[in-house]
């Protein structure tokens, strides 16, 4: 049974100007000890899906349906009460900058134990013991002394990784990271991407990795999720999206990304922006921007289709069955 | 030929006082802070090409960028550009000539654009400071033809940036960096803050723009395959230092200090068969940098010279290197 299995998820945005739909008709699941990677432009929808698993959606966006299961039970419409016993117990989140997401105020060692001690029956010196043994996990160096220290004494890096262990307290069986990355240099991020990985090989942590990053993805995560407009493009093994992308999206997408000792005088790219949430078109979103558009993309929505001889599937026409693209 | 450098750059350093306040430090007997961060730095960039600054955050490559164009005060050495050294101009039409050849482009679309103000006037901004524009009419022409230039319509100017995506919003500082008529071009960071399809396209325009215009960049990238694009030249930044300057293809294919065959092990690969590395260790810090050369804690081929003194740089081919293994050919 997957650890989160999310299926036909709907965000939506009241605003004066009309209703935004901001995610729409996403389903994707995780198993244990997968690293799911979620892609896509900033507002594409990716921080929004990841943000609904743990009820953290900003008002007043709000699920308008669908259903998030999280090992079997309905967490879609927890009320907040119960949905903080779930939030950083079986769930854990790490954010994009580490400097935000900790409390300036207290020591790490306080924040830590805190955590422990709200979600777990345990004496305060037994928290204290967890806590070393959490941040000697992450690979923080002389944690005994780095106990007592605020997170401004913490570069970057070892900031991140003070997140991490923040996150897995509890041994959560879920963790949603959310551009874990993104603030740190390319050395630091090799250091943190190896550690979500073996989180996810030794302890069968199920994670949801979501970036802008291929070179990350490419790296850590078993399956991506490309996300176009707020509904899902293409999803598959990792290998396949890369080496072998079939939506013309992820195609253009993958072509984009500058490679070392490529020499070109200019680098392929998809013409024009991804539309606006009130502006989308009807049809494919993708359809002014793909140079295989035809009438039946202008005028309906495809579904998730079987596409391509590597296994994944994409939302296009171009894999439908029967003439109806020609 | 000497006469093709536009832009020197000689022994520059930017040290800012981070001291506590003096009667603080009088109680508590603390010494001054100084940190230095850019300590010796000396690059060339000829007319028409790009050179480009690579390095982990923290290293002062945005400092850099930011003494070069005026905005830190530098505490000694040269800018030279075209033959002017910066520090020894004092006539004041000369200086205004200056800064109307050099423009910038800074990272953030989002802060570097007022969001008061109209898109028109955005751009028409150094026209106004620099007396460009004959009358109104020849103004809004040149908007006009700017705003063609960056791939956007002229009905874009009557607009305010809110209504742009970070790629749009980036095209409008190109147009405004452009609308002086520049020579040379700081860009820092121009396509951090994008996604790689947008980053893309303005990396397009910008290579098409210095063709047309045989601009000249100064280009600041931590990024090694956006850097591996754009540049002909690059140098790579090591706490305040250059530690290589090469040709492009000399860096990838033959990379020679300890610390740039590091970086370019670092980069995630697409291709997912090249398990890199994880590096050991972080950047120290620019206050209390390491004796001798700065990267020796994180350097495997590190000996006792490297702890007593720093490199310089030496010439190898095209190539310059500060590094004692690469100078006693242990390397």
């Amino acid at each position: 049974m997957a650890v989160v299995d999310i299926s036909n998820l709907c965000i939506e945005f009241p605003t004066r100007r009309g209703v935004l739909s901001a995610v729409e008709n996403l389903s994707l699941s995780i198993e244990a000890g997968e690293i799911l990677g979620v892609v896509g432009e900033s507002g594409a929808g990716k921080s929004l899906t990841g943000n609904a698993i743990v009820g953290l959606l900003e008002p007043p966006g709000h699920v308008t349906a669908g259903t998030i299961f999280l090992n079997g039970r309905d967490i879609t419409h927890l009320r907040e009460s119960e949905m903080r016993k779930i939030r950083g117990a079986q769930i854990g989140v790490i954010f994009q900058d580490p400097l935000t997401s900790l409390d300036p105020l207290y020591t790490i060692g306080r924040q830590l134990t805190q955590t422990i001690l709200t979600h777990q029956d345990m004496t305060r010196a037994e928290a204290k013991k967890r806590a070393i043994d959490l941040l000697i996990e992450v690979g923080i160096p002389a944690p005994e002394k780095r106990f007592d220290a605020y997170p401004h004494e913490f570069s970057g890096g070892m900031r991140q990784r003070v997140v991490i262990a923040l996150a897995l307290c509890c041994e959560p069986c879920l963790i949603i990271a959310d551009e874990p990355t993104t603030a740190l240099d390319v050395s630091v991020q090799a250091q943190i991407i190896t550690l979500l990985k073996r989180l996810a090989r030794e302890k069968g942590v199920a994670t949801m990795l979501v970036t802008h990053d291929m070179g990350v993805i490419a790296e850590a995560a078993d399956r991506v999720a490309v996300i176009y407009s707020g509904r899902l493009a293409e999803i598959g093994t990792v290998r396949s999206i890369i080496d072998n992308p079939q939506h013309p999206y992820t195609k253009g997408l993958m072509d984009s990304i500058p490679q070392i000792g490529q020499n070109l005088k200019s680098l392929p790219n998809i013409v024009g922006s991804m539309p606006r949430l009130d502006d989308r078109p009807s049809g494919c979103a993708f359809n002014p921007r793909c140079s295989k558009s035809k009438d039946i993309c202008r005028r309906e929505l495809p579904n998730m289709i079987a596409a391509g001889d590597t296994g994944q599937s994409a939302a296009c026409w171009i894999y439908a069955e029967g003439d109806e693209y020609a | 030929m000497p006469n093709d450098i536009i832009f020197t750059v000689n022994n520059l350093k930017v040290h800012f006082d981070i001291s506590s306040p003096f009667i603080t430090r009088l109680i508590n007997g603390a010494p001054k802070l100084v940190l230095k961060a850019v300590d010796g730095l000396s690059f060339r960039i000829r007319r028409g090409e790009t050179f480009s600054l690579v390095g982990e955050s923290g290293c002062g490559k945005s400092t850099v960028a930011r003494a070069v164009s005026g905005l830190y005060s530098v505490t000694s050495g040269d800018i030279i550009i075209d033959g002017q050294n910066l520090a020894e101009v004092k006539n004041k039409s000369k200086i205004t000539d200056i800064s109307r050849r050099m423009q910038m482009i800074f990272q953030s679309p989002y802060a570097s654009l007022d969001p008061r103000w109209r898109v028109r006037d955005i751009i028409a901004e150094p026209i106004r400071a620099f007396g460009l524009a004959k009358n109104k009419e020849d103004e809004r022409s040149q908007v006009e033809k700017l705003l063609r230039q960056v791939g956007l319509s002229e009905r874009d100017g009557e607009k305010f940036p809110h209504e742009f995506s970070g790629g749009q919003r980036q095209r409008i500082s190109i147009a405004r960096a452009l609308s002086s008529r520049p020579e040379f071009l700081i860009c820092d960071e121009p396509t951090s803050a994008l996604d790689v399809s947008v980053q893309a396209q303005i990396l397009n325009l910008m290579t098409e723009l210095q063709d047309e215009l045989g601009l000249t960049y100064l280009f600041i990238s931590h990024d090694l395959a956006v850097i591996d694009h754009i540049s002909d030249w690059i140098g790579v930044m090591y706490l305040g230092r250059v530690c290589e300057i090469t040709p492009k293809a000399a860096l990838f294919s033959n990379p020679l200090h300890p610390y740039t065959r590091l970086l370019l092990e670092t980069i995630p690969d697409l291709k997912g068969n090249n398990k890199r590395s994880p590096l050991e260790g972080e950047v120290p810090s620019p206050i209390t940098p390491p004796s001798g050369c700065t990267f020796h804690p994180r350097c495997p081929f590190a000996k006792e010279r490297c702890k007593r003194e720093r490199p310089e740089l030496i010439t190898l081919g095209e190539s310059q290197v500060a590094c004692h293994a690469v100078e006693e050919k242990r390397l």
